[in-house]
């Protein structure tokens, strides 16, 4: 199910110079916040947790992962270089699930290490909020990864409907909208937290069992999916 | 030993029909698909390779289906028209990878940069290529599996005269071992110097098929068109309409250039660098106009 080289062409492609600089961009700017917040009001809980939730789980960790999602995928099939991919013998599903794999891993890793150091930074992991919100943006990144992975596959303008998948259904509906937010990665990934930490300061309007079937159930179809799709990609000529 | 067969295969875009009905078989060999731009070519090589379903009808290889058939790309090397080819890598990493994909090692990519003589540029990113050279990795790319098929759309684009001899003397010499190779191009002489057998598409139709010598016949009773610009185009016209190869020649003051119409096309193309030389007249374009080829092809859908 897990193709060495197709990893490595993908992280090759997904950390190469300007997209690793977008990458980047977001996480520093999110450090460079905690460190002016802690130098400004000190070691205060709920301020951590309001940086974590509003900042690093609303916008950051969906950007990092349209990013990594879409650009696992997306710019071989646009550019058409995806073809030496698939004139192999290697089963699509395997195509997919090794860049699942790969997108999952570029958005843990820009998404959830510098939310733990930012909270870190913030309170010390005052009331569990640091680990919390990481383990939120570990599952989060697994499902966005499969969600924006699918777009990428499916359409030419998946950075496009990613954020704004990202920016204003996650970052703004799913706020204020009380519907949006069952429908919200953000939400399941929260139920997912608010166990962890075990307080209050970190909640979701989900229970742990919706939240964690709900993720599974969107990464497992999205990925499914986008193996099929993988399978019947028309190469259109440039005719 | 590959046989492609195309069995009735059309596709259509929506109400646009890009193939039309197409049934040919491909064997050992060197094979030209010869038609002019927008004919449906590279519709029909991406249904060949098995990246793109025919609307009706079949494309199999030895009988077994080239769509969705992934098993299929044991047999198949591909050499794309299109450029990408993730330029972030050298060359022989690019090599490398694709013999991975086919459960190969270092050792197959070696032989195939070895072939297509790239080892001296094969740790160079890709993106620092030319155009010859990134066809030529392409190659590699192909031949790294040993495929008994090779398809290749309009390999010999954007390629200077040195790679493309050496491409064609490549891809002879694939024919020659047993290989099943097709080609596809728009300009006829190239298709006339690599293949023996020639299949030709001209607007989504199969149009003839068939020993090249035939289809030369055809092109010979048509008069050609050469769009001429020289360091002095009268003098140039002068010498040449003294030939009966030319039989009229126009001198398009808005283009700068001359217009010229042969009649016999091979003693045309050794007569114009002749009669240049000889009157130290230097030539700057020589290109073929659209147009002659476009007629020839819609004389042959007459035929």
């Amino acid at each position: 199910m897990y193709d060495p080289t197709v990893a490595r062409l993908t992280y090759r492609g997904l950390l190469g110079r300007r997209r690793a600089l977008i990458l980047g961009a977001l996480p520093v700017l999110l450090i460079v916040i905690s460190v002016a917040v802690r130098g400004f009001t000190g070691a205060d809980d709920q301020v951590a947790a309001d940086v974590l939730g509003g900042f690093a789980l609303a916008t950051m960790v969906p950007i990092i992962g349209v990013i990594a999602g879409t650009g696992a995928i997306g710019p071989e099939i646009d550019d058409g270089s995806v073809v030496y991919l698939l004139a192999k013998p290697v089963k699509r599903p395997t195509i997919i699930f090794t860049k699942l794999i790969v997108a999952v891993a570029v958005t843990m890793v820009f998404s959830a290490v510098p939310t733990l150091l930012a909270g870190l930074i913030l309170n010390g992991n005052g009331q569990q909020v640091a680990v919390a919100y990481t383990v939120a943006a570990l599952v989060a990144s697994i499902a966005y990864a499969a969600l924006f992975l699918l777009l990428g596959t499916i359409t030419r303008h998946a950075v496009v409907f990613g954020l704004v998948y990202a920016l204003v259904w996650e970052a703004l509906f799913g706020t204020l909208v009380s519907g949006a937010k069952t429908l919200s990665v953000q939400q399941w990934s929260l139920a997912v937290a608010q166990k962890v930490s075990g307080g209050d300061l970190v909640t979701s309007d989900v229970s742990l069992t919706t939240g964690t079937v709900l993720l599974v159930a969107v990464t497992v179809a999205a990925t499914w999916f986008a193996g099929q799709k993988l399978r019947t990609l028309t190469l259109a000529g440039e005719e | 030993m590959s046989t492609l067969t195309i069995d009735h295969v059309s596709r259509w875009f929506g109400n646009v029909v890009a193939v039309n009905d197409i049934t040919m078989t491909i064997g050992p060999g060197v094979t030209g698909l010869l038609g002019p731009n927008g004919a449906g070519k590279s519709t029909l090589i991406n249904m060949m390779g098995g990246f793109l379903a025919p609307s009706t009808g079949s494309v199999t290889l030895d009988g077994r289906p080239t769509w969705r058939n992934e098993e299929i790309y044991k047999q198949i090397g591909i050499v794309p028209e299109r450029e990408a080819m993730y330029d972030f890598l050298t060359g022989r990493e690019f090599v490398v990878a694709n013999a991975e994909l086919h459960g190969l090692g270092d050792k197959a990519a070696h032989r195939a940069l070895a072939t297509v003589e790239m080892e001296y540029a094969q740790d160079r990113k890709i993106s620092t290529y030319s155009k010859g050279m990134r066809q030529r990795v392409k190659m590699a790319s192909a031949l790294v599996h040993n495929p008994s098929l090779l398809l290749l759309d309009e390999p010999f684009n954007g390629m200077d005269p040195r790679q493309r001899m050496q491409l064609m003397d490549l891809l002879r010499r694939m024919g020659d071992e047993g290989r099943t190779v097709l080609f596809s191009s728009h300009i006829l002489e190239e298709v006339e110097q690599l293949a023996s057998h020639i299949e030709v598409i001209v607007a989504g139709r199969h149009a003839a098929s068939g020993d090249f010598r035939r289809i030369r016949r055809l092109m010979t009773d048509r008069p050609h068109r050469y769009l001429v610009r020289s360091s002095d185009d009268r003098a140039l016209a002068a010498a040449l309409i003294a030939d009966p190869s030319t039989s009229g020649i126009e001198v398009d003051l808005q283009e700068g250039a001359l217009r010229i119409q042969a009649v016999d096309f091979p003693r045309f193309t050794a007569l114009l660098p002749r009669v240049a030389r000889d009157h130290g007249i230097r030539l700057l374009t020589v290109s073929p106009s659209d147009e002659s080829l476009e007629s020839v092809f819609s004389y042959l859908v007459a035929a």
